[in-house]
C-alpha cells in the first residue's frame, strides 16, 4: 500500500469499510490534506454558506411537502395550514422562506468574492463555469418555488416569467402553452412546477455542487492574493502557505456559520417578511386570475434583471438583453485579459468597472422594485448601459492596465 | 430589524440619486395622512377585547377562516365557558372553523361584493391601513349605504359602528378599533407570540456556541504562523 492509500482508522469495523471503500482517502483528499490559503478573509465563507443554505432549504423543504398540497384548490390554505395548524409548521416554513433570500444573498456575495480575487481565472474558469450553472438552476428552483404559495404575486409574477419565453420567434406562443401545459396558469402548471421544484432542480443542484468542489479540490482553493500556493512546498509535499481543510479550515468556517445563522434565525424569527421583501403583502391573498396587482415585481433576488428587462422599450428585445445579462457572467473568464488575478494587486480600470458595476447591480435591483415610469425608467437605462458596460468593455480596460507586482507568497498576519 | 436590508438598498442607491427622485414620485394613494399607530399582540387584555369587538360587530359578515373558536380561546386565556356565552352566536362549538352565516351569494348581492374573510388583512394591507380605513367613514348621500370612506373610496362596507362612534369618546372609540386590529393582527399570524420568545432562546444559544466555537478556532490556529 501506498502512503495514500494507507487507512487513517485503527478500528477494525472502519478499516473494514476502508478495503471495500475509499473512505480513508476520500477524507484526506477533501478535508484534511486539502490545503488551502491560511489567508483566506471573511469573503471566503460565502461558498460554505451556499451549502449550510441548501442544507437548510432541503430539510424545511422534505417537511413541507409533507403538509403542502399542490393543487390550485388547496395551495394557498395547505401553506396557512401549515403555519397555523402543523406541528412547528410556522418555523419551518418560515426558515424555508426567508433560506431562499438568504440563499441569494451568500450566493450574490459568492459569486462577488470570485470578481474580487479573479477566482474565475485560469485554471478555475470551469468551476466558475459550473457555479454558474449552479446559479442558473438555483434561479429556476426559486422561480418554480415562488410559484407554489398560490399567493396573488406568485401568480403574476409567474405569468409575466413564463411569458418572457413568448418572445422567442416562431415557437414562443407554443413554447409557453408548453411550459404551463394550459392557456394560462392554472392548477396543472402549479403541479409540474412543484415536480421542478422538489424533484428535478434540487437533483441537478446536488449533482452541480458535487462537481463544483470536484473542480474546486483538483485545482485548490484560490486567495485574496489570487497566486498559486502549491507552487511553494515543503519537504513533505505540503504547500507551505496553506492548511489543511480539516481542523483549520471547519474549525475557521464554524464560527462564521455561527454568525450567519445569528443573522438569519434573527430574520426567521424577528423579521420574516422583512417589510415585504421576503414576503410579499400580495401574497396574503390567494391567486386571482381576475385580480391583477398594482405593481407586479418579482423576488427581489430577480429584480435587476427584471429593471434591465423593462429599461430596454422593445419587449422582444428586452427579454434578449435580460438572457444576455444573466448570461455574460459565463463568459467572464475569457472577457478578463489582465493576467493579475487579485484586485489587491489590479489596476485602477478594473477597480474602478468592479465599482460601477456593483453599484448599476444595486441600482437595478432597487429599480426593478420601482414602477417603470418618468426618471426610473431612465436611471434603469443608464445602469443598464453601465451594466454592459462592465461586460463588454472589459477586454479593452483589462488590456491595457497597470498592474501592482504580485507578491511570491501569500500575505498572512497572525 | 425589520427594513434592514430595505434600508441598506435604499442607501445604496440615495448615494446616486438625488433627493429630487424621491420626493418626484411620492406616493399619490389615498394612504396619507396616515398616523402610524402602535399595536401589542402581546397585550392580552386587548386581544380579548379584540375579539369580544370583532365577534360582536364583524363576525356577523366576516369570517377568520384559518382560526378556530377553541384556538383562539386558548391563545388569549379566554375560558370555554366565556367563549360558549360571549363570542359563539350561533350552534357553531370551540372546535369550529370561525365562519359566518352569511353564505357568499347572499353578500355578494347584499353588498355588491361579498365581505371578505378577515384572517390575513393585516398581513395583506397592513395593520395601519385596517385602522385607518375603519375610523375614516363619512356620511355621504349618493352612497346606496350612506356612508363613503376617505381611505377606500366607493367601499360597499357600511359604517357598522356608527351608533358607537357617536355614542363614545373619541378616546374610547379609537381604543375600541384599535382591540379589534391588534386581534386581527394576532390572527394574521397567531404563533408571532411564541416565535419571538423562542427566536430569544434560539439566538442565546448561538451567541453562547460563538464564544465556544470562536475558542475552538483560536486555539486550533494557534500553531499556524
Amino acid at each position: 500500500m501506498s502512503e495514500k492509500e494507507e487507512s487513517i482508522f485503527t478500528n477494525p469495523f472502519l478499516r473494514w469499510i476502508d478495503d471495500r471503500f475509499p473512505l480513508s482517502s476520500l477524507i484526506k483528499d477533501h478535508a484534511t490534506e486539502y490545503y488551502a490559503s491560511k489567508n483566506f478573509n471573511i469573503w471566503y465563507i460565502f461558498g460554505v454558506l451556499s451549502m449550510v443554505v441548501l442544507v437548510i432549504m432541503i430539510l424545511t423543504g422534505f417537511f413541507l411537502t409533507m403538509n403542502y398540497k399542490p393543487s390550485a384548490k388547496d395551495a394557498f390554505d395547505s401553506v396557512e395550514y401549515i403555519m397555523r395548524s402543523v406541528e412547528w409548521g410556522w418555523l419551518i416554513r418560515y426558515m424555508h422562506s426567508t433560506g431562499a433570500s438568504f440563499f441569494f444573498i451568500v450566493v450574490y456575495l459568492h459569486m462577488f468574492r470570485a470578481m474580487l480575487y479573479g477566482s474565475y481565472k485560469k485554471p478555475r474558469e470551469l468551476i466558475w463555469i459550473l457555479g454558474m450553472l449552479l446559479y442558473f438552476c438555483l434561479m429556476a428552483e426559486a422561480f418554480f418555488g415562488y410559484l407554489l404559495p398560490w399567493g396573488n404575486m406568485s401568480y403574476w409574477a409567474g405569468q409575466v416569467i413564463v411569458n418572457l419565453f413568448g418572445y422567442i420567434p416562431f415557437i414562443g406562443d407554443t413554447l409557453t402553452e408548453w411550459i404551463r401545459g394550459d392557456y394560462f396558469i392554472s392548477d396543472i402548471t402549479l403541479n409540474r412546477f412543484f415536480a421542478f421544484h422538489v424533484i428535478l432542480l434540487p437533483l441537478a443542484i446536488i449533482g452541480l455542487v458535487v462537481a463544483h468542489i470536484l473542480a474546486l479540490h483538483h485545482v485548490g482553493s484560490n486567495n485574496p492574493d489570487g497566486i498559486e500556493i502549491k507552487e511553494y512546498k515543503d519537504e513533505s509535499g505540503k504547500p507551505i502557505d496553506g492548511v489543511a481543510f480539516h481542523p483549520f479550515h471547519t474549525s475557521k468556517d464554524l464560527v462564521w456559520i455561527t454568525v450567519f445563522l445569528i443573522v438569519y434565525f434573527a430574520a426567521v424569527f424577528y423579521a420574516p417578511e422583512m417589510g415585504g421583501l421576503f414576503l410579499e403583502v400580495d401574497n396574503f391573498e390567494p391567486a386571482d386570475p381576475l385580480k391583477t396587482p398594482e405593481h407586479i415585481v418579482p423576488s427581489w433576488y430577480f429584480t435587476p434583471y427584471y429593471a434591465i428587462l423593462r429599461a430596454v422599450p422593445n419587449a422582444a428585445l428586452g427579454a434578449v438583453f435580460l438572457v444576455l445579462a444573466v448570461l455574460l457572467f459565463v463568459f467572464l473568464p475569457w472577457l478578463d485579459r489582465c493576467p493579475v488575478k487579485s484586485i489587491r494587486y489590479r489596476g485602477w480600470q478594473y477597480k474602478l468597472a468592479l465599482y460601477i458595476f456593483v453599484i448599476s447591480f444595486l441600482a437595478l435591483g432597487y429599480l426593478g422594485m420601482q414602477p417603470a415610469t418618468g426618471v426610473y425608467v431612465l436611471l434603469a437605462r443608464i445602469f443598464t448601459i453601465t451594466y454592459f458596460g462592465f461586460f463588454l468593455l472589459m477586454p479593452f480596460y483589462t488590456r491595457y492596465e497597470k498592474t501592482k507586482p504580485v507578491p511570491e507568497r501569500v500575505v498572512y498576519k497572525k | 430589524m425589520t427594513l434592514s436590508i430595505k434600508k441598506l438598498l435604499l442607501l445604496c442607491t440615495l448615494l446616486l440619486v438625488s433627493d429630487l427622485v424621491f420626493s418626484a414620485s411620492s406616493s399619490s394613494d389615498n394612504e396619507m395622512n396616515m398616523k402610524p399607530i402602535s399595536i401589542d399582540v402581546s397585550d392580552k387584555k386587548s386581544l380579548q377585547r379584540g375579539a369580544r369587538n370583532f365577534f360582536n360587530y364583524c363576525a356577523g359578515c366576516h369570517s377568520l377562516k384559518y382560526m378556530r373558536y377553541g384556538e383562539i380561546a386558548e391563545d388569549l386565556n379566554i375560558s370555554e365557558e366565556q367563549l360558549l356565552n360571549n363570542l359563539i352566536f350561533s350552534n357553531q362549538t370551540p372546535q369550529d372553523i370561525v365562519t359566518t352565516n352569511m353564505s357568499k351569494a347572499d353578500g355578494d348581492r347584499w353588498f355588491g361584493k361579498a365581505p371578505p374573510d378577515l384572517t390575513l388583512v393585516t398581513r395583506r394591507k397592513n395593520p395601519d391601513y385596517v385602522y385607518q380605513f375603519l375610523k375614516s367613514f363619512f356620511q355621504d348621500d349618493k352612497s346606496p349605504t350612506g356612508v363613503n370612506n376617505k381611505i377606500k373610496d366607493a367601499t360597499s362596507m357600511p359604517h357598522v359602528l356608527w351608533l358607537l362612534e357617536e355614542e363614545m369618546t373619541p378616546a374610547n372609540y379609537d381604543q375600541f378599533l384599535l382591540d379589534i386590529v391588534t386581534f386581527l393582527e394576532y390572527a394574521g399570524d397567531p404563533t408571532q407570540e411564541k416565535r419571538k420568545s423562542l427566536g430569544l432562546w434560539v439566538l442565546s444559544f448561538l451567541f453562547l456556541f460563538l464564544v465556544f466555537s470562536y475558542a475552538l478556532y483560536k486555539d486550533i490556529w494557534r500553531e499556524v504562523k
